[in-house]
């Protein structure tokens, strides 16, 4: 079994990470990369068979992170595992840097650019469809946001992963509840997500995805069902970690100033 | 003169070399009957998918395809696949590099009787402005065969546009072939028609007509549009002075604005287009079309006689 107090301190020293580079570059997203978090802790230590010094083996596992803009939670998980040096993280979004702002598929371990939401899941379904032809038994990851799901293109994806039995596909859905301008439910209501996604024929598992006992146990359920996708609604918190970011919009899209990053910090010993 | 639909020799091509190269998969938006990649699908069921009337999911599904050393076609008409799915072919083909070949029947005015909506007139201009994307329109039956090879061996995004209407056999097979390398139909001195797709048969026409008033016209067949043979333009300029294109598309942005492009940066010279002005097209018989929208021999003829007549 994980060791749960373990992957829950990476987690945390994580979160710092995570602000220390959004800050150090004056710009980036920091809530949405804080909800993610977690889960993508459990995933690239427990889960996903990687291969970091040969980050295109054929046998690998693929991770898409559709929801583009959280790249610091990506980049910071990837630089831990050893996809590239630590110290990338100083130049993100810099002029030349390899750590483009969104999601950029030339980093080691990166499987697409994103940073237009919606389009992960088709291209996921297209690599769990090749997975399917060439007889390969890698499994496809795609996170995304749930505000994100009201792109039209997610649904039509959702369609054909399960008009083609796609059961090597986990998808996880990041659902912090906030979006750029305030609150989904406000915005453009997506629920209930759960039902509708169950009765586009998916398995669904809901849970808190901060909490990784539960994180472990919903993705045990991953390759258990066939002849359908798997699907994780991780009921999130945007900003989690840091009182004055969670659940606030405000902190969808800007960078921690010196002082708010201090704050942040400390909040996160 | 042996007429056939340049869809028809696409969906034999593919047919044929898809039984083949175990590589190629074919994804279809719910139109395999009308792009004719229902033959590929007649040979290789297990590597057929029609992914329903959802075009955005298509185009970003044969990408990921793509990324796994698949060789994806992803097929509809040019309106659905180009233009409503124009986002993920900027991302998720282009910027990342997949290996997609978009494949689209429905170009221009030739479509007929389903109208304006149907009838794709931009496909060219909005292909053609993304980085790593080639752009080709074969000009026959014959040469969409050669081109649907060279696209299979070729690494990264394309798009090639078909045609639904029955068109002239212009070429043979044992015409060249190679993508960016305009193939020179008929050689005059006067001037030099350059065009792509059912317009390069227009051109001949044209072209013959011409030779009765003693003008003598150069035909260029501009097979890729992107990237653009500029070397043949600017040797075609040169020798002729004054130059015309022909498309079945807008003349804003698509193969007229490309040659202008090149001319203005390394040999300006009188330059007339022919193809659709800024509109939309409607219903009506293909012949009929190619009148009311001034895309006929005559009216390549027309424009020939008014560039050389700008020629200083």
């Amino acid at each position: 079994m994980a060791d749960f107090g373990a992957l829950e301190a990476r987690a945390k020293q994580f979160r710092r990470e995570i602000l220390e580079t959004i800050s150090g570059a004056g710009a980036g997203h920091p809530g949405g990369s804080l909800s993610a978090i977690d889960i993508l802790t459990y995933l690239y230590y427990e889960k996903l068979n990687i291969y970091p010094a040969d980050s295109k083996n054929e046998e690998r596992d693929r991770f898409i992170m559709s929801k583009g803009h959280a790249s610091p939670a990506l980049y910071v998980v990837l630089a831990s595992r050893g996809f590239f040096e630590k110290k990338e993280l100083s130049s993100f979004r810099k002029l030349g840097a390899m750590l483009q702002g969104h999601v950029y598929a030339k980093v080691p371990g990166v499987e697409l650019s994103t940073g237009s939401l919606g389009q992960g899941l088709s291209f996921a379904n297209g690599m769990a469809l090749a997975g399917k032809i060439k007889g390969k038994s890698f499994k496809v990851y795609c996170l995304l946001g749930d505000g994100e799901m009201q792109e039209g293109q997610v649904w039509e994806a959702l369609m054909t992963a399960v008009h083609h039995k796609l059961d090597n596909l986990c998808i996880i859905i990041d659902a912090n509840k906030v979006q750029q301008n305030g609150l989904v439910k406000e915005i453009k209501n997506i629920e209930p997500l759960a039902e509708k996604l169950k009765s586009f024929g998916c398995e669904v598992s809901e849970i808190d995805g901060h909490n990784m006992e539960e994180i472990a146990a919903a993705f045990a359920g991953f390759g258990k069902v066939k002849n359908k996708p798997y699907v994780i609604k991780a009921n999130t918190i945007k900003g989690k970690g840091v009182s004055f970011m969670e659940l606030n919009s405000k902190w969808h899209g800007k960078a921690p100033n010196k002082e708010e990053l201090a704050a942040a910090l400390k909040e996160l010993l | 003169m042996i007429q056939k639909a340049i869809r028809d020799g696409f969906g034999e091509a593919l047919a044929e070399l898809g039984a083949k190269y175990e590589r190629i998969v074919v994804l279809s938006g719910d139109l395999e009957d009308s792009t004719k990649v229902i033959n590929f699908k007649n040979v290789a069921p297990k590597r057929f998918f029609n992914l329903g009337i959802a075009e955005q999911d298509l185009v970003g599904t044969a990408a990921g395809l793509g990324k796994e050393g698949l060789i994806p076609f992803a097929c509809s008409f040019a309106v659905f696949l180009t233009n409503r799915a124009y986002d993920q072919i900027r991302i998720t083909v282009c910027f990342n590099e997949s290996n997609v070949k978009l494949v689209a029947s429905h170009g221009g005015v030739t479509v007929g009787s389903d109208g304006a909506t149907a009838q794709c007139l931009e496909d060219f201009a909005i292909m053609r402005v993304l980085p790593n994307m080639k752009v080709i329109c074969p000009c026959d039956a014959i040469e969409v065969k050669k081109a649907v090879k060279a696209l299979i061996s070729d690494i990264g995004p394309s798009y090639m546009r078909t045609g639904r209407a029955p068109s002239d056999i212009i070429t043979k097979e044992s015409d060249p072939f190679v993508l960016g390398k305009a193939n020179v139909m008929k050689d005059g001195k006067d001037a030099v028609i350059i065009a792509c797709g059912i317009m390069v048969a227009e051109a001949l026409r044209a072209a013959e007509m011409l030779k009765k008033e003693g003008v003598n016209a150069t035909v260029l067949n501009m097979h890729t549009i992107k990237p653009l043979d500029t070397k043949a333009v600017i040797e075609w300029v040169k020798k002729t002075g004054a130059v015309v294109t022909a498309e079945e598309h807008q003349i804003i942005g698509g193969l007229g604005s490309a040659v202008a492009e090149a001319l203005a940066l390394e040999f300006p010279a009188p330059l007339e287009m022919v193809g659709v002005k800024d509109s939309f097209g409607e219903s009506g018989e293909p012949g009929e079309l190619m009148e009311k929208y001034g895309l006929t021999d005559k009216h390549i003829a027309e424009a020939v006689r008014r560039v050389i007549k700008r020629k200083k």
